[in-house]
């Protein structure tokens, strides 16, 4: 069983008792445990099921490349799926529960899956699922669905909030261990602006667990000073808990920081994501343990060595009494003398070299430990704990020698440098056939926009497994990155470390390396998508022969773990089954994240109500209370109508229609774009940009203009006044303030940079108050102040004054057809101005409306409107709109293109009005059908709906469309597709429908 | 709920006008020193005392902050000193809301939310960063080392209000104290 040892544990205190719960059992841990450890301590050492086979699984490993123990976590709005219980830290409180069992962990039905591993080889699903093909989509799809996926999907909404944290700095160190520290202390002496990342909750790395010495200290104590040395510089700055998550083009670099994960509910962000700028990354990411590919070597208990170790030393946890150490290399040795130091047992070392280990294999030989060299481990027994090996000759095929019972067995195939980060942004590798381990090659860095390398490697990340190498290595290579920043190195005395002569490694692909199919389709390569050394050799003999290819047929390292544990011996087994070498197989794409990280983290504060930021006009607040029916416009959020009572939207707009035609409404248009251009160019320059003259309107007129693009076609409308002189302010609609701002300032610019013409957007400058109906002047003149008379203020003139008190622009302009007067006030005083307006007009009916009743008092008076006749391939004159388009001017934005064949052409779909027979309302965007059908066996069609809506005023449908040749075919009946298939007449008929002579509106 | 880490304030009686106008002209510099007593402030940067100052915007556009109630006087002053050179001259207090963060780890709070570099050596005391604050458009300056004033539009002033209390809520502090 595995336990907690009486005494030792450097990261636990044992002074802080933990409560956790794992499947409803409670638990006890320490401060300073993770999941892990904690669990292990409680012999709870089954801590999963397989996804594919659902096999028993334990923990194999100790940080963030641990590919088993993932948990469900929490509950309801702190609940997670697939943590890792190596790198979630234990709190009192903890809820964790297994995933992808059923009924329970211990008795779960999906393994018989396991059973029929023979009829579930790698590629099963891709065989099995294509015949018959509708299949799919109705049996297959649905089951497999069901039993996609380890974890549960959240259900409820998170409890927690996240931020981001820009950072900018000189060099950004991507981890905390021996190597890290030491490059921050050589950036930080230079004075550069270092940031220190260390993914763990602890800085040092492994070197205090190996029993490293730095310079003649204990590596502990190497690291506690350096740390002090660190935090007393004010130009470092050092974090843990925070993961080196991805690297990207131009010295960008995430940091995923788990602030309170481990602290649940006390208010703090949970995650913080880093946004850091920097101009050289240095990766001091170390190496990962590979493991051994053996029959049975996913049985729970089967484990890194390094793991094992990490359980006795860091957290006091004996996997089990009986450790079976099994290598190809010196360094699980320690895990042995470790083990044995902690007073647990190690009945054998099981060493596949034949001339076995240096100088560790004399000190475990001494202290008497039994070796066996040029041994293998031929198959693990048993089921939900291992409970013996059996060895055999590495160079045979798996004839068991000896059977050795055993609770744990701690296994090492080499170690692996953490590449990730230096090949995110496309650092080349090179493969080390002595050290059998894709390196770094630092004559291949990732390139930044000068074309130089901006990611450093050192220490074990670039392959240096020994404390003096690791020194040697990080100050050559800071010392290079200090010149190459144009620092001055400071003054640090050259460190090294006390090494053990070491043997060389044997690469062990397979163990025993002749093992039989009945033991290859029990060793495991990849564990969390349960793919074997027969499962790749399958793939190679089916000619899956590129490393993608066969990653993708067998899913191996495609599980949340990315193949940290199982992409190196996986390949080795492709290059294998294919005679060919390891290097010239290659490696798969390392994608950012290093790790999994939130989503939430990315989304960072952009959650809930700052989801998006909604834009308010100064009357927002007074809309929301009286029950405005919203709509989004842009960012902006404008009443759509504002419903009483029980009334339906519907019924609200139609009510406002005829109220605002026969009395009073108002309507907020702050929205509009308001733009001041001014200039002794500015006549010319507007002149450019609107398809009409504005040079020739007069100060104190207003003219309506439409503005195309450069390739004719039609983009904002709005009405034009002349202020002065020298000043103009363009009217936009709501959704083009910005676009049409920035489309001045790019042509003033770019193009036109010698025009004396400047522009402000003084869109959120002004409140503005459509008063309309006809009661329009009455209310104004009530409140009184400026002369509103039609003689001092005539359609399509604008004046300035004062209304109630309030100074004021008011503009005799309508979009509705009626008397219309839009007011603009300072936005301060916007919400003052439109409650005396709605007080005042109590007596003249006044009434509120919105968008929707604006949209359809337009389309009475057959005004079109951006967005609704217009869809980015319409021009004015498909609109009928020839009147506003200038024949005098010499140029205008458009005009060109307006010109070319296709744009002047008679065939081109023309603005009409369309009346169903009926009196019912045609659908938004449906086709007119025409004779025929086209080459692709479609209906042909002669025409579409734009605009279409019941009008109150007139008590039936109308609606706006482009038809062929329509201005021409005034009467005709047009069948228009309805969505069941069955058509519905209309007639073409003029698109002003209601006062075509403009009489309401000039009074 | 405990006190946020750097307070956050939005700040009334506070006008603003731009100024569209050739900076490097004489004229220009000219008459805005007449007008308000100021010189027109280096690249990205911000002279500031108190509620009047001037704040560099682009080579072409400058802003004017004085107390609302010198605000018609300024405006006028501007525009007539202005007069003959090629200017425009805007109000636009109304448009804008002001907030203001006070508080030792103020640089911290802008680093949330504002992807510029707030260190000091990369942003002195004296500058004016025209940026994003999360997803809408912002500038700021110091009133003084621990002092920031933040400007947007006044449509998103709830937004920022929010997205400013949730930055500065106590614990989500970025460094300890």
């Amino acid at each position: 069983m595995s336990t907690r040892l009486q005494t030792g544990g450097r990261l636990i205190d044992r002074t802080t008792a933990q409560e956790f719960t794992f499947n409803g059992k409670r638990f006890k841990g320490f401060a300073g445990d993770t999941l892990a450890s904690g669990l292990l301590a409680n012999d709870q050492m089954l801590m999963g099921r397989s996804f594919k086979y659902h096999r028993p699984r334990g923990v194999v490993a100790s940080g963030a490349e641990e590919p088993n123990a993932l948990f469900n976590m929490g509950e309801d709005g702190r609940f997670e799926p697939n943590a890792r219980a190596t790198t979630t830290e234990l709190f009192d409180g903890l809820t964790a529960g297994s995933q992808n069992h059923f009924p329970s962990l211990e008795f779960d039905i999906g393994a018989i899956n396991a059973k029929l591993s023979r009829f579930l080889p790698a590629g099963f699903y891709y065989k099995m699922f294509i015949h018959p093909r509708p299949f799919w989509k109705y049996v297959y799809e649905p089951f497999i669905r069901q039993s996609a996926g380890l974890g549960k999907a959240p259900k409820a909404r998170d409890d927690d909030h996240y931020e981001h944290f820009y950072h900018h700095c000189d060099v950004a160190i991507v981890g905390g261990g021996i190597a890290g520290l030491r490059a921050a202390l050589i950036a930080g002496q230079a004075g550069l602006r270092v940031l220190v990342l260390e993914q763990t909750a602890h800085w040092g790395g492994r070197g205090p667990v190996d029993g490293a010495t730095v310079g003649g200290q204990p590596a502990a104590d190497w690291v506690d000073a350096t740390v002090a040395d660190l935090s007393a510089m004010e130009n470092v700055v050092m974090r843990t808990r925070t993961m080196g998550a991805g690297v990207y083009d131009h010295g960008y670099l995430l940091g995923y920081e788990r602030v309170a994960d481990h602290t649940p509910g006390d208010g703090r962000p949970r995650h913080r994501l880093w946004r850091v700028r920097t101009k050289q990354i240095v990766t001091a990411t170390g190496a990962i343990e590979r493991p051994l590919a053996f029959a049975g070597n996913d049985i729970p208990g089967v484990m890194l060595a390094s793991a094992v170790r990490d359980y006795v030393v860091n957290y006091a946890v004996s996997p089990g009494d009986r450790t079976v150490v099994v290598t190809n290399n010196d360094d699980a040795y320690r895990t042995a003398l470790a083990i044995k130091d902690a007073g647990l047992d190690v009945p054998a070392i099981i060493d596949a070299r034949p001339e076995g280990g240096g100088a560790l294999m004399a000190q475990a030989i001494e202290a008497g430990i039994r070796v066996e060299t040029g041994k293998g481990i031929a198959k693990v027994k048993g089921g939900k704990r291992v409970t013996g090996v059996g060895i055999c000759a590495q160079a045979g095929e798996g004839a068991v020698l000896e059977t050795i019972p055993c609770d744990v067995v701690a296994m090492s195939g080499g170690w692996s440098p953490v590449v990730h980060l230096w090949s995110h942004c496309g650092g080349k590798l090179f493969w080390d056939d002595a050290a059998a381990m894709f390196r770094p090659d630092a004559s291949k860095p990732p390139l930044g926009s000068d074309g130089a390398g901006f990611v450093t490697v050192v220490g074990s990340a670039d392959g240096h497994l020994h404390t003096t190498d690791i020194l040697a290595n990080t100050a050559d290579a800071m010392g290079a990155l200090v010149k190459t920043l144009g620092a001055k190195p400071g003054k640090l005395p050259a460190l090294s470390g006390e090494d053990m002569p070491e043997a060389p490694l044997a690469p062990v692909w397979m163990m025993p390396q002749g093992a039989s199919y009945a033991l290859r389709s029990k060793a495991w390569l990849d564990y969390q998508n349960d793919v074997k050394v027969s499962d790749v050799q399958l793939a190679a003999q089916e000619g899956f022969e590129s490393v993608e290819h066969a990653k993708r047929y067998t899913t191996l390292g495609m599980a949340t773990d990315q193949g940290k544990l199982s992409n190196i011996n996986g390949l080795a087994i492709l290059s294998q089954s294919l005679n060919s070498d390891i290097p010239s197989v290659g490696t798969t794409t390392f994608r950012p994240p290093y790790h999994p990280i939130s989503m939430s983290s990315l989304a960072g504060e952009a959650t809930r109500d700052l989801f998006q930021p909604i834009r308010k006009t100064p009357m927002h607040d007074w809309h929301d209370a009286n029950g405005a029916d919203w709509e989004p416009v842009g960012a902006w959020r404008r009443p759509y109508a504002f419903p009483r009572g029980h009334e339906t939207v519907e019924d609200a707009v139609h009510r406002e229609v005829l109220n605002t035609r026969e009395r009073l409404g108002l309507l907020d248009a702050s929205t509009l774009g308001k733009l001041i251009v001014k200039g002794p160019d500015a006549g010319k320059f507007l002149d450019m940009l609107y398809t009409n003259m504005m040079s020739t309107l007069k100060p104190g007129r207003c003219r309506y203009g439409l503005m195309c693009n450069e390739n004719g076609f039609l983009v904002d409308d709005g009405v034009v006044a002349r202020l002065d002189d020298d000043t103009f302010l363009c009217h936009t609609t709501s959704g083009g303030a910005d676009s049409i701002h920035a489309h001045m300032e790019e042509w003033l610019q770019t193009e036109w940079w010698d025009w004396k013409v400047w522009v402000v957007n003084a869109t959120e400058q002004y409140a503005q108050v459509a008063v309309v109906g006809p009661n329009a002047r009455k209310v104004l003149e009530k409140i009184g102040g400026m002369n509103v008379s039609k003689e001092a203020l005539p359609f399509m003139g604008w004046a300035d004054g004062e209304l109630g008190g309030i100074a004021c622009r008011a503009y005799r302009i309508s979009f509705s057809g009626e008397l219309s007067y839009e007011i603009a006030v300072p936005a301060n005083r916007g919400l003052e101005f439109w409650e005396m307006l709605v007080d005042a007009g109590q007596e003249f009916g006044v009434m509120p409306y919105g968008t929707e009743a604006l949209h359809i008092m337009r389309a009475e008076k057959g005004f079109i409107m951006i967005g609704d006749e217009t869809d980015g391939t319409v021009i004015p004159q498909d609109l009928g709109l020839h009147w506003a388009i200038s024949k005098k001017k010499e140029d205008f934005l458009g005009k060109r293109a307006q010109q070319r064949s296709f744009m002047d052409n008679p065939d081109r779909w023309q603005l009409v009005g369309l009346e169903t027979v009926d009196g019912s309302v045609l659908g938004d965007g449906m086709l007119a059908v025409a004779d025929g059908s086209n080459e692709n066996g479609q209906r042909n069609t002669q025409g579409r709906v734009t605009s279409t809506y019941h009008s109150p005023t007139l008590g039936r449908g109308i609606a706006m469309g482009l038809v062929k040749d329509g201005p021409d075919r005034m009467g005709e009946m047009l069948d228009f597709m309805k969505l069941d298939g069955l058509t519905v007449k209309a007639k073409i008929v003029d698109p002003v429908f209601f006062d075509p002579e403009g009489e309401k509106q000039n009074v | 709920m405990s006190e946020p880490y750097v307070s956050v304030a939005r700040l009334d009686g506070i006008a603003m006008i731009t100024v569209r106008a050739d900076l490097a002209d004489k004229a220009v510099v000219k008459a805005v020193k007449t007008s308000t007593g100021m010189t027109v402030p280096a690249t990205a940067s911000a002279l500031m005392d108190g509620d009047s100052g001037l704040g560099w915007m682009s080579p072409d556009e400058l802003l004017v902050v004085c107390p609302e109630t010198e605000r018609a006087a300024t405006v006028d002053g501007l525009t007539a000193n202005l007069s003959k050179s090629h200017a425009l001259v805007v109000d636009v207090s109304d448009a804008r809301a002001v907030f203001e963060l006070k508080g030792a780890a103020v640089r911290d709070v802008l680093a949330k939310l504002v992807p510029t570099d707030t260190h000091t050596d990369a942003l002195p005391q004296n500058a004016l960063r025209r940026t994003r604050f999360g997803q809408v458009a912002g500038a700021f300056w110091f009133q003084d080392a621990t002092t920031v004033r933040i400007v947007c539009f006044r449509s998103v002033a709830d937004y920022m209000h929010r997205m400013l209390d949730q930055s500065t809520a106590a614990g989500s502090e970025v460094f300890a104290t």
